[in-house]
């Protein structure tokens, strides 16, 4: 158990070692940084006296760890774009992305175990049929285009929701939150909607899976044959025990639905870490890149390691073979 | 006599096709047959566009700004004209931008495609044929790719390749460094699975009988391994030509690929949304329409293909 522990955290700080370097890479290398920092008006002498502050000329391996001390502390430098430290523009952009993809989570979570459930129990009914053709089609719908088909629905024709931005936003200590107002409340929901959709689809497909399987199980005939109501049977049996796996791949999910959220925020230009990024890219912002870049990868590689340790610590079966395999 | 040999050879030949399993099981899955058809035109109309095309939406000399907005079917309010499916704010037939869009969306997503099959191809051979540390080496850069969604991996590399190319080439360059980034993030499904089929065809006798005899490593993998693990490969590559598709339209909608003036599909349907809250409806949703229709059709075949081909895969 510990040695699968120790080699987990271990090869998870390889990655991120590994993703620092690109990162390092980009700043060191995708132009030059002396030219990105002085103006058009510079000598030959401030160029160097830039370039000894700066440490360009210590050997790579130092200039690396130098990187990697200032990265721990969350200093990235000045935006290119902005000329603000990158730490403060993202401070002030994460709490728009976290809202939206923590109540876009909740729904897929809750919405995705209901439809599970319910396709599963009524494995041959018209409703259940029809949800899952409609989840098929839902999953080969570019992001993007359920985002702009929504606003069409409910911003153009019916002008229900507003089709852009994050409505009011109340100002509490640094964290901006749109809960608390009605417009900001009505400006989540499209775009949780939108972030959401897939990972709902995903999650009712793997429950529904799970289910059929749990409910051709001996334990589940005994309980109906105990005459017990169907309703304890189905919920306090069988949905109990396809938990482990859902929650699992929820956890996994995650991190992909605040990558996703790239797109989201574009699509209805949401204030938050994933239009900064995209913005980054189309300006070549370099150091806003890079920060993003290390800061998903810690959080990706951490809930990956979470999930694995959650994983191993729930399900005793894991514990035989995995401790020799060392992952798929 | 010889010529009508060979002509019974041939029809032979052909009936044995026509007969195979292969081509058996297509014939009877009108989903695969009607996808089939339906890329095949769709690659078709964006090879032979600037033919088909009724007009050149790139050429500024046969642009007419008094065409702009004319509603599909409808002659226009000025100048009479008619246009089957519209046209766009600058007066450009949307049809004809649509064909062109298309050719650039699946020249990129071929591209990309090849490019990551290469690449997956080579270094899953590599990695099972070898072991070792080319092994380690590969599959953990592999492992580490993939903690990351494609689509990721794809802007960081569009954002470095375009961070490296100097200003003037940007726009120039934009397709190729499209087809890089799509194609580096996805080589490593290929890597993988040519990887795990190698491992299980290195200890077969023919292998080990090609090796006894002293052919050479690099022939062993290209003459004897290779077309024993092509068949997973040309599965995840038309599931992947889709993927490609789906990801260039999302680069290039969200302003990170194709630009305004080789638009793609993605490009083209980022310039109709603009027009949603004014009304003009078409210039977004035959775009749109397209890419669905391309990309669902590339899926369908692709989910064929798969049970066809390798039922184990499923």
């Amino acid at each position: 158990m510990l040695a699968y522990v120790i080699r987990r955290v271990f090869q998870s700080a390889i990655v991120l070692l590994i993703v620092g370097l690109v990162a390092f890479a980009m700043f060191r290398f995708v132009g030059d940084p002396v030219d990105n920092m002085l103006g058009q008006e510079r000598t030959q002498a401030d160029i160097e006296r830039l370039r000894d502050r700066l440490g360009l000329d210590l050997p790579f391996p130092v200039q690396y760890w130098r990187f990697l001390q200032e990265a721990a502390q969350g200093n990235f430098g000045l935006s290119y774009r902005q000329g603000r430290p990158v730490s403060d523009i993202l401070i002030e952009r994460a709490p728009a992305t976290l809202e939206l993809a923590a109540v876009s989570g909740v729904l897929a979570l809750f919405v995705g175990i209901g439809l599970g459930v319910f396709t599963a129990i009524r494995r041959r009914g018209t409703a259940a049929n029809l949800i899952m053709t409609v989840s098929l089609i839902g999953v080969s719908l570019p992001t993007f285009l359920i985002g702009i088909l929504l606003i069409y629905l409910f911003s153009v024709e019916l002008g229900w929701l507003p089709s852009f931005g994050r409505g009011e936003v109340v100002d509490l200590g640094g964290w901006t939150t749109g809960f608390l107002t009605i417009s900001g409340l009505k400006a989540l929901i499209l775009p949780s909607i939108t972030l959401g959709l897939y990972q709902m689809t995903l999650i009712m497909r793997l429950v529904r899976t799970e289910m059929l399987e749990v409910l051709r199980q001996d334990y589940i005939r005994f309980a109906r044959a105990r005459g017990l109501r169907e309703r304890s049977v189905n919920f306090r049996h069988a949905l109990k025990n396809t938990l482990v796996p859902v929650i699992t791949i929820t956890g996994l999910q995650l991190g992909s639905i605040i990558a996703f959220a790239i797109i989201t925020e574009t699509v209805f230009q949401w204030p938050g870490v994933g239009l900064l990024f995209i913005n980054a890219i189309q300006f070549v912002d370099i150091p806003v890149m890079a920060a993003y870049l290390m800061l998903i990868s810690v959080m990706f590689v951490g809930i990956n390691l979470i999930v694995d340790l959650l994983y191993f610590a729930i399900d005793p079966r894991l514990r035989v073979d995995r401790t020799g395999g060392g992952g798929k | 006599m010889t010529h009508g040999t060979a002509t019974r050879t041939r029809t032979q030949r052909l009936r044995s096709i026509w007969h195979s399993d292969f081509v058996y099981s297509f014939r009877h899955a009108p989903v695969a047959v009607a996808s089939a058809t339906v890329v095949l035109l769709m690659v078709l109309a964006a090879v032979f566009a600037p033919l088909i095309a009724p007009f050149d939406p790139f050429n500024p000399a046969t642009l007419n700004l008094m065409n702009g907005f004319t509603p599909p079917m409808e002659p226009n309010a000025f100048t009479g004209e008619s246009f089957w499916l519209g046209t766009d704010d600058q007066g450009r037939d949307v049809f004809s931008t649509i064909l062109y869009g298309m050719r650039i969306s699946l020249f990129v997503g071929f591209s990309a495609v090849m490019l990551a099959l290469v690449l997956g191809v080579v270094l899953g051979l590599l990695a099972g044929y070898l072991g070792g540390w080319t092994e380690t080496i590969i599959m953990r850069v592999a492992d580490v790719q993939l903690t990351f969604p494609a689509i990721l991996v794809a802007m960081l590399i569009f954002g470095i390749a375009k961070g490296i190319t100097p200003p003037e080439y940007r726009d120039q360059m934009a397709i190729w460094v499209l087809i890089l980034a799509i194609g580096l993030s996805d080589w490593v499904q290929f890597a993988r699975v040519v990887r795990g089929a190698t491992l299980v065809e290195k200890n077969k006798e023919y292998v080990q009988a090609a090796r006894l005899i002293g052919r050479a490593p690099l022939a062993i993998m290209l003459r004897h391994i290779l077309p024993n693990v092509l068949n997973p490969v040309l599965v995840i590559a038309t599931i992947s030509l889709a993927l490609a598709i789906i990801a260039e339209a999302t680069l290039s909608f969200l302003g990170v690929g194709a630009p305004p003036t080789q638009p793609s599909l993605g490009t083209l349907i980022r310039i109709g949304q603009g027009f949603l809250f004014s009304g003009e409806w078409w210039i977004l949703l035959f775009p749109a329409a397209t890419l669905l229709t391309l990309a669902l059709s590339v899926n369908l075949l692709g989910d064929w293909l798969r049970d066809a081909l390798n039922p184990r895969l499923r």
